[in-house]
């Protein structure tokens, strides 16, 4: 079991949820991120006051997925998230030690499944 | 003796009187008249005034109509666009605009009073008439930002904004208004009815706004790959009904303020244009219930708003049934229309301003034709109303959605009329203002 976290840019992620959902990817969750990486943010000012902003938006998604699935998923998110610039973001791939399923208290793939 | 002096006294007095008293009672009875005169004149002044503050309070209308119905990402550049399209069309307006509608015409358009030139400062009803007329051509000029929204250069919409109410607006407006003071057109000689401006204000608008969404092309992500529309969804749904309920109030000056007499027509007028209202809110929630399986509250805005639009031009001479059939036909209308411009048409128009404005203007025009009491066609008047109607409506679609056309091709060649792709993603208060609307917020920015 893998657990797969993506940073991707926010305006990406209809893509992404696109591309997943066609590779059969359907579990997933997504949160608000601020970070900042290669891409080094942008000026705003504020009433004539200038301020650098350089953490910026990204979205973050995590899915749990059993060994065979790894593979699809990366290759989905990449086809969904990239545009070739800088910003388009990281995909990180963990070693998953357990899940349950609450509900019914399977553990392990079943769980994931 | 003393009673003999008081009797003396009293008639010395009587006859000292009388010829007073004989003098005074014609003049008296004709001050009257000049005191009740004035006193008109002024309750003119005042309502017609008061009329143009609740029409200037429609701006803060529009402005939370459209910042609700678009995302956070865009909001600072709504309000930017809503504030200038007023300041920029004032300015414009008083010097070149006003003189061109309402001046001595030349058969096309007026060639006076362009900055009021020649009317003495003071109490003059052209002052009175010129902040009611200013605030109705920025109407027209606000309608496009909705339909323009999120993605417009914000350099190339000001000069939009200087050119409609330089001249598109009020020349058309001339041909159909140009009597209400020195000029006079060809529309209003055929006997075109449009009382508060279903044409001359809100179709102008709303045609000026097809062009100008047609030339900019839809935003990213609106269609995919497939042509199929996607949901862009708004952020703030309380705004857009604040917004909504805001133009509404307003509405309560655009049309009976139309008047520009301080009478009962006032009340009249207040009655149809509210009837309208809640039919147009009420069938085009009906409406989006049948079709989406949901009373849709975007829907059921616009129906309030399109509700309002139609009866702008036939209020003062319809009936109050009339009024409530006006209103629900445009209910209907409004929601075909969005999803036919949606759908069909493939045009990006974010708040429903083409729908809203140009149709249901367009279909409140044609309704002064079928419902006005005197010379309407379900009155026995014949088709002639009719036909003027459609005849001024027509040319309002030609002369605005033509010059329209011409107008945002021209700026997209020169100075560039959208932002681009990688600013459009962003959003336009970073790209073109620099700062966000809703900072210390968390924004899911997804679309």
């Amino acid at each position: 079991m893998r657990l797969i976290v993506a940073y991707i840019q926010p305006h990406k992620l209809q893509d992404v949820k696109k591309s997943l959902y066609e590779n059969k990817v359907f579990k997933m969750s997504v949160t608000n991120a601020l970070g900042c990486g290669e891409q080094k943010g942008y000026h705003e000012s504020y009433r004539g006051v200038d301020f650098e902003v350089n953490l910026l938006k990204k979205v973050r998604l995590e899915i749990a997925v059993n060994e065979e699935f790894v593979d699809t998923t990366i290759d989905a998110i990449i086809e969904g998230a990239k545009t070739g610039q800088i910003g388009d973001g990281k995909i990180f791939v963990l070693e998953l030690a357990k899940c349950i399923r609450i509900r019914t208290g399977e553990v392990g793939s079943k769980a994931i499944g | 003796m003393r009673k003999i002096r008081l009797y003396i006294v009293f008639l010395v007095l009587i006859a000292l009187l009388t010829p007073v008293a004989v003098i005074a009672a014609p003049a008296e009875s004709s001050s009257v008249e000049t005191i009740k005169e004035e006193l008109q004149t002024n309750i003119n002044i005042v309502w017609t005034c008061i009329a143009a503050f609740l029409v200037f309070f429609m701006q803060a209308g529009f402005a939370m109509v459209e910042a609700g119905f678009t995302r956070a990402k865009n909001a600072v550049n709504i309000l930017m666009k809503n504030l200038m399209d007023f300041s920029v069309g004032t300015i414009a307006f008083f010097l070149i605009g006003f003189g061109l509608m309402f001046g001595k015409t030349n058969g096309l358009f007026g060639t006076t009073l362009f900055g009021l030139s020649g009317v003495e400062p003071g109490a003059d009803w052209n002052w009175t008439f010129l902040i009611f007329q200013t605030v109705f051509a920025a109407t027209a000029a606000t309608i496009v930002s909705g339909a323009m929204a999120e993605r417009t250069k914000f350099v190339g919409y000001l000069v939009y904004s200087f050119f409609i109410t330089l001249f598109i607006y009020p020349i058309f407006g001339s041909w159909a208004w140009g009597g209400l003071l020195d000029g006079g057109g060809w529309l209003e000689k055929l006997g075109f009815l449009d009382f508060a401006g279903s044409t001359v204000v809100h179709s102008i608008g709303g045609w000026l706004a097809l062009a100008g969404a047609i030339i900019l092309g839809p935003r990213i992500g609106k269609y995919g790959p497939d042509r199929k529309p996607k949901a862009i969804l708004g952020h703030n749904i309380p705004l857009a009904a604040l917004g909504v309920f805001i133009l509404w109030f307003g509405w309560f000056g655009f049309n009976p303020g139309s008047t520009t007499v301080g009478d009962g027509s006032i009340g009249y007028i207040a009655v149809t244009t509210n009837l309208s209202a809640a039919a147009g809110a009420i069938v085009a929630m009906c409406v989006s219930w049948v079709i989406m399986k949901k009373p849709d509250a975007s829907m059921a805005l616009n129906g309030a708003l399109a509700g309002l639009v139609s009866i702008t031009a036939p209020c003062d001479g319809v009936t109050p049934v009339g009024a409530i059939v006006i209103g629900a036909v445009c209910g209907v209308l409004v929601v075909s229309s969005v999803l036919f411009i949606d759908h069909v048409l493939k045009v990006d128009d974010p708040v429903g301003a083409v729908s809203v404005h140009g149709v249901c203007g367009l279909w409140g025009t044609l309704a002064a034709g079928l419902f006005n009491m005197e010379s309407g066609l379900f009155y026995g008047g014949g088709l002639k109303q009719l036909g003027v109607q459609a005849l001024g409506a027509g040319t309002a679609f030609v002369w605005a959605f033509g010059l329209g056309l011409i107008l945002f091709y021209a700026i997209s060649k020169t100075i560039g009329l959208r932002v681009t792709p990688e600013e459009e993603l962003k959003g336009l208060d970073i790209g073109e203002h620099g700062m966000e609307a809703y900072s210390g917020f968390q924004i899911f920015t997804t679309t």
